[in-house]
């Protein structure tokens, strides 16, 4: 499953997380289906999947905050299965935060280590970097309530890093934040884990994000791992149509499932071309849309940019022939396709 | 740049006054009729309490407050609101931790029969707890085997005392709960915090304010209480009368010593109830602020 070479940089021993035969159901529901999963030591893990795909019962499983039905949980080679969440030396963030609300940003930070009675010095001081570290330096005293929801994102990051856990699982964190916050947030995500190292698996279904930040994706729908491998692994090469459309924009040419950057327009008739009609060219920033129709009624777009169909000299009514560029990454009729299948 | 200019207001629209004013004449009116319902409700049995307190100055109303009877009242209606106060507390804060963080059997049964002891009158809570605990009830005969007494003594007022403000702390502590849910205990959990730990900081801080309402709302519901009360207790001067029972005997002995010491009694029930709604309105603030 794990092709690409283990993550560069820390010397100290790091742990990841074994997942084995995980099931879990709810009632006659199958939430998880026999799920096997490897996380890298010291990477940073994307779990990305659709709504519902069972990647939050996932990570609440690694951290203890659900249990199996059947199936196994390691945590840096111990066998975590059975141990409650205090004692699986895993930090969780939440989506929504779970801030104490009625405790300082310092005093949120500082929680972990106060359970773990460390002496006061010591405690302020761990504070104080991590505090450096998520840039809240300067929001210490100040409540949950009283800090934006970026801010509070990375007070429950440092939170979670206080107690140094030897895996750091991240539910949706960016999920309740605009799109801009978001954008920042997900780059800076990418430079803290190049200064802390600590094995990372976040869950998102935003397939930008995963793209963006992760070193391995894994790609899980319906309580099942369709696909696992390194961002441009999973785009080049997906291992079926589910993977290939989640992953990016797909349309349909000539029956076959292509990316609609990966299609050639051609103004004659050549092999392997399907004829179409321009219905429509829509612009979207820098980019055209043409969205076309073919001859067997199948309504194919093609992605282009503006000095594509200046060229091209291509107006809606306009006849031209499409070819793909590339041939089909998968062997053709694997089989599952993207809708979600009726229960 | 911006050209900065004092501009004097431009007049409004007499129209766009009126509008804007947010007191019409039916607002007055109804202002009107509220405040003078809440007087002749409240106030002015408040003021005629007073007023026959201290009718004939300070003096014989200090000499009421300094009798026998009425320190072994004021102690005995500190010690039974006290306790079931306390234990109220405790039980609202238990079962409001059981109600809103598991799901079991039974468990909207077990909500709904907790408000059953206030809603019904509290003569019948006292009558109710006389068939089970009395000499003759179910278990009063074993009891009283065994040496413990519990009716016409401070069990029994204790433990009418708490069915009649059973749910005050409960109902204040749920909806607090439910509204911070379940993953900041979760958050705790996973940052090492054991049941305890989680329990004292965070579950506890985080209904803080509810809490401290629900108590005051408590302790002035069992310091007021009467009926239930009255019908376990058997109301012995100086052995087991509250001050509420205190204010009702001597109300009713006639003759001015008794009056006055009625008063006197009712004067400071009063007091200590005008004290806690000053702490209960002191409390509501903070609530909704956090
Ligand atoms: N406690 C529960 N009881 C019953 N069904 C549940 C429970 N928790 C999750 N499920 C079901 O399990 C499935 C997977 O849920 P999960 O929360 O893991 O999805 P997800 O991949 O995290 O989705 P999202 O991206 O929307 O958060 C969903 O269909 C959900 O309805
Ligand atoms: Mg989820």
């Amino acid at each position: 499953m794990n092709q690409s070479a283990g993550h560069s940089g820390s010397a100290e021993a790091q742990s990841g997380i074994v997942v084995r035969g995980v099931h879990r159901s709810f009632g006659d529901f199958v939430a998880l289906e026999d799920i096997d999963l490897e996380v890298k030591p010291g990477g940073l893990t994307a779990l990305l999947g659709p709504s519902g795909g069972g990647k939050s019962t996932l990570l609440r499983i690694i951290a203890g905050l659900d249990y199996p039905d059947r199936g196994a949980v390691e945590i840096g080679g111990r066998d975590a299965t059975f141990l409650p969440p205090q004692r699986r030396s895993v930090g969780f963030v939440f989506q929504h935060y779970a801030a104490f609300k009625h405790l300082t940003t310092a005093r949120n930070v500082a929680f972990g280590l106060e359970i773990r009675k460390r002496p006061r010095a010591e405690v302020h001081d761990r504070v104080a970097e991590l505090l450096e570290l998520v840039h809240l330096e300067q929001f210490a005293d100040r409540l949950p309530s009283q800090l934006s929801g970026g801010q509070r994102q990375r007070m429950a990051l440092a939170r979670a890093l206080a107690v140094q856990p030897e895996v750091l699982l991240l539910d949706e964190p960016f999920g309740a934040l605009d799109a801009k916050v978001r954008k920042e947030l997900r780059d800076w995500l990418r430079r803290l884990h190049d200064e802390v190292h600590v094995t990372t698996l976040f869950v998102t279904h935003d397939q930008e994000e995963a793209l963006e930040v992760a070193d391995e994706i894994v790609v899980i729908s319906q309580g099942r791992i369709e696909q696992v491998g390194s961002p441009a692994q999973l785009y080049d090469h997906p291992a079926n149509e589910f993977v290939m459309s989640f992953l990016g924009p797909v349309t349909r040419l000539g029956g076959v499932l292509v990316r609609p950057h990966d299609i050639e327009v051609l103004t004659d008739e050549r092999a392997g071309a399907v004829q179409v009609e321009v219905t429509k060219l829509l612009r979207v920033g820098y980019e055209v849309r043409a969205e076309t129709r073919a001859q067997d009624g199948s309504t194919p777009w093609v992605q282009l940019t503006r000095a594509q169909v200046a060229e091209l000299d291509l107006a809606e009514g306009a006849t031209v022939w499409l070819r793909p560029l590339v041939a089909t990454p998968f062997p053709a009729g694997s089989p599952r396709a993207p809708e979600p299948v009726p229960a | 740049m911006v050209d900065v200019r004092t501009v004097a207001p431009a007049p409004v629209d007499a129209r766009v006054r009126r509008a804007r004013r947010r007191t019409t004449r039916t607002a007055w009116v109804l202002r009107l009729v509220a405040i003078g319902y809440v007087l002749a409700l409240v106030a002015l049995p408040v003021a005629s309490v007073v007023q026959h307190t201290f009718a004939d100055g300070l003096g014989p109303v200090w000499e009421v407050l300094t009798s026998d009877d009425f320190l072994a009242a004021l102690r005995l209606t500190a010690v039974v609101a006290g306790i079931a106060t306390l234990l109220n507390t405790v039980f609202g804060v238990g079962m409001g931790v059981l109600l809103v963080r598991y799901r079991f059997w039974g468990r909207r049964f077990v909500s709904a029969v907790i408000d059953l002891p206030v809603s019904i009158s509290p003569i019948v809570v006292g009558v109710a707890l006389i068939l089970v605990y009395g000499t003759y009830g179910w278990f009063g005969g074993a009891l009283e085997d065994a040496g413990f007494r519990v009716i016409f003594s401070v069990p029994g007022m204790v433990l009418a005392t708490v069915l009649v403000s059973l749910p005050l702390v409960l109902r204040e502590v749920v909806p607090t709960l439910e509204e911070a849910g379940i993953e900041q205990e979760q958050a705790a959990q996973s940052l090492g915090a054991s049941a305890w730990q989680r329990f004292w900081r965070v579950t506890l801080p985080t209904i803080r304010w509810a809490l401290a309402y629900g108590v005051a709302l408590s302790l002035a519901r069992s310091l007021g209480e009467f009926g239930a009360v009255r019908v376990v207790s058997g109301s012995v001067a100086g052995e087991s009368q509250t001050l509420t029972l205190y204010v009702n005997d001597s109300y009713q002995e006639f003759g001015p010593d008794a009056q006055r010491q009625a008063f006197a009694a009712a004067f400071v029930l009063m007091a200590i109830a005008v004290a806690l709604i000053v702490v209960i309105a002191a409390l509501r603030p903070q609530e909704e602020r956090s």
